[in-house]
């Protein structure tokens, strides 16, 4: 919970389908300017937590909590409003470009309509400032891409539309929901570096949705890694890489690549995801958990301070804590010692 | 796109060809045309005579080589019936047909496509279900059970509407409303499953995600794809257009191409028969090239396929 007044703040999210809960509370605050990664496994409410927020889910999603923009329920808002809000203060993009842009309109028509809503431009101001966007996002011969359709893009460029349509709102947050997963990798690099550099150029807050931690790292100040519609730790992404908590995070890291890209054999965290209509006791994690012991199948552990700046789900936290200020301790006392 | 059009242009031809060959050979070898025009106390000499004029004493291959030939000099014969061409037979007929085709076709696309949207955007409710269950029975009830129905409600019980002749417009009243039912339910069935396809795709979501408003996501948005798979159906019943009323002319005695062409095969009336199923796959034939030009038009995917294969 970094500043006082965050640009946008999600408290006790929750989500169900059908009756069955997907989201189980999640809270989250973004500052302005502010980059989150939000990494975890395949349905661990990534990017129904966005959807959510933005009301972008199909009708029989039923949603509690709140989704705060600038104090603003976003939850709670109008139709109207949400329309003014979607594109212009929040953009979304998602992670197959060739599918999320529509197929019989032109680029140019396509960005236009977020100008046209959002920045009242119209006539030959449309076409000038669509240009320019795309010219931004790296996109070669902008005057006469912007009369084709998206099957004349590759798939890195019909992202860099996307970004290109997100960034014609000027919104405040681009939240990307798997930008590249659906990329080569050479071209998620390439559009990581886009996000990036336009993020810095325009000052807009970035979430970034991945199931990778190390793209996350690499690209965003703070992450925060969710596990079965639940956030399980959250904290700046320099220390949670570091010196992860979580015992879901900590096997998360194991199942990278090393940075320095020497051959260290590849750990994936045994076990599958929990199913959200058959939740397990307790702590979701608990079944899968190295740690795991009587304590995990009772209540489940709600996320609480371990540090200052970061969070944690865990009965661990208690034992994290005390390990921290041991820790803290001994420093103080090393440093008075060494001192006289 | 020369290529993409001569292919298409000889695979119109082969079909016309096999219907055509087809339709000779059951007509031919069924019944003795002789026999059916003249009746079957005729006397012998009148048979024989009928026979070698028209050419029936023949062997059916070589009836067929002078058939076909006969057509590429431009003959389309003539009615064993009368002796008149049997182009100029069929042709006072068209104007009967469309008058009930055109507008069934109007009434279909008016009213199947609407219920079809408002379907899909209704999904699961009572509005859904309820146009649904409309649209199934349309389309299971036969168009001459629909078309007695009708008759029995509106001409006998009620007595507001005539049951068959073709004097006024109001003659046309049931015909029209039986044949357009059966082919709105089918547009609406087909509309409802193209919209429910585009609803769900993800450009739709990013519709919503860049600000754009409910109701213009879907004009903007949805219904230029959908219009995509729909244009087939309706250009498939615009095939449809001379021969779709056979069977409501008969129940209706409308006298239209329909009616003709019934009566033509009861005669083994070989000219008119053969004259209508080439215009009937004419017509088949330039509303497939239709579809597929408004493919072009509305699919930019589609247009660059046609150009490329032209090259
Ligand atoms: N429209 C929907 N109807 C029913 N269940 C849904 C729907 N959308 C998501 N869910 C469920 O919600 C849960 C969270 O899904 P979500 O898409 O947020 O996962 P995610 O973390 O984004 O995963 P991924 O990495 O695969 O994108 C999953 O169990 C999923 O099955
Ligand atoms: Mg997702």
């Amino acid at each position: 919970m970094a500043s006082a007044s965050p640009l946008i703040r999600l408290e006790g999210l929750s989500v169900s389908f059908d009756g069955v809960r997907v989201l189980h509370g999640v809270d989250l605050d973004i500052g302005r300017g502010g980059t989150l990664g939000l990494v975890g496994e395949s349905g661990s409410g990534k990017s129904v937590t966005w959807l959510a927020a933005l009301g972008l889910l199909p009708g029989k999603a039923r949603i509690e909590g709140r989704a705060l923009l600038d104090g603003e329920d976003l939850i709670a808002a109008s139709d109207r409003r949400l329309d003014a809000v979607r594109g212009g203060r929040i953009a979304m993009i998602f992670q197959d470009p060739a599918s999320a842009l529509n197929p019989v309109l032109t680029i140019r028509r396509q960005i236009g309509e977020a100008l046209a809503l959002h920045r009242g431009l119209s006539g030959r101001a449309v076409g000038a400032e669509a240009k320019r966007l795309l010219d931004l996002v790296g996109i070669p011969d902008a005057e006469r891409r912007l009369s084709a359709y998206p099957h004349e893009f590759s798939g890195g460029q019909n992202q860099r539309v996307m970004i290109a349509m997100a960034l014609a709102g000027q919104p405040d947050l681009l939240v990307a929901d798997e930008p590249t997963t659906a990329l080569d990798v050479t071209i998620q690099a390439q559009i990581l570096d886009l996000l990036d550099s336009v993020r810095r150029e325009t000052g807009m807050a970035l979430v970034l949705i991945s199931h990778d931690l190390g793209v996350v790292s690499q690209t965003c100040d703070r992450v925060a890694v969710m596990y079965a519609g639940r956030i399980v730790e959250e904290g700046p992404s320099s220390r949670l890489f570091a010196d992860p908590a979580h015992p879901y995070t900590r096997g998360l890291i194991g199942a990278l690549p090393p940075l320095d890209g020497s051959r260290r054999r590849l750990v994936s965290i045994a076990g599958t995801v929990p199913d959200p209509r058959d939740p397990p006791p307790g702590c979701a994690f608990a079944p899968r958990c190295l740690h795991s012991d009587r304590r995990c199948t009772g209540d489940v552990p709600q996320i609480e301070p371990i540090e200052a700046d970061r969070r944690m789900a865990c009965v661990l936290a208690v034992h994290r804590r005390s390990e921290i200020a041991a820790r803290a301790g001994r420093e103080h006392t090393t440093a008075e010692t060494v001192a006289p | 796109m020369l290529r993409f059009f001569s292919l298409r242009v000889f695979r119109a031809l082969l079909t016309v060809t096999l219907v055509v060959t087809f339709a000779f050979v059951v007509l031919r070898m069924s019944a003795d045309p002789a026999l059916i025009i003249l009746g079957p106390e005729a006397p012998p000499e009148v048979i024989a005579a009928f026979r070698k004029s028209w050419g029936l004493d023949e062997p059916i291959w070589v009836q067929y080589v002078d058939y076909v030939a006969a057509i590429f000099r431009g003959e389309l014969g003539r009615s064993m019936r009368d002796g008149r061409p049997a182009i100029e037979l069929v042709a006072e007929r068209i104007p009967a047909t469309l008058a009930l085709t055109l507008p069934a076709l109007a009434l279909k696309i008016a009213i199947g496509i609407p219920a079809g949207i408002w379907a899909s955007l209704h999904r699961g409710t009572f509005v859904d279900r309820t146009v649904m269950a409309a649209a199934v029975a349309g389309f299971t009830v036969p168009s001459f059970v629909l078309g007695l129905v009708l008759v029995l409600i509106f001409s006998v019980q009620l007595g507001w509407l005539p049951s068959g002749g073709q004097d006024t417009w109001i003659h046309a009243i049931l015909p029209i409303v039986t044949m357009g039912v059966g082919g709105a339910a089918v547009l609406a069935r087909f509309t409802r499953s193209a919209m429910l396809e585009v609803l769900g795709q993800p450009y739709m979501r990013t519709a919503s995600a860049k600000g754009l408003p409910w109701a213009r996501a879907i004009r903007d948005h949805a219904l230029p794809n959908a219009a995509i798979p729909t244009v087939t159906i309706v250009g498939f019943m615009v095939g449809t257009l001379i021969a779709g009323a056979v069977v409501v002319e008969s129940v209706f005695s409308w006298p239209g191409v329909g009616r003709l062409l019934v009566v033509a095969v009861s005669n083994r009336d070989l000219a008119v028969v053969q004259c209508i199923l080439l215009l009937v796959a004419a017509t088949m034939v330039l509303s497939n090239l239709m579809v597929d030009f408004l493919y072009g038009f509305l699919d930019p995917r589609l247009a660059a396929g046609a150009r490329a294969g032209g090259h």
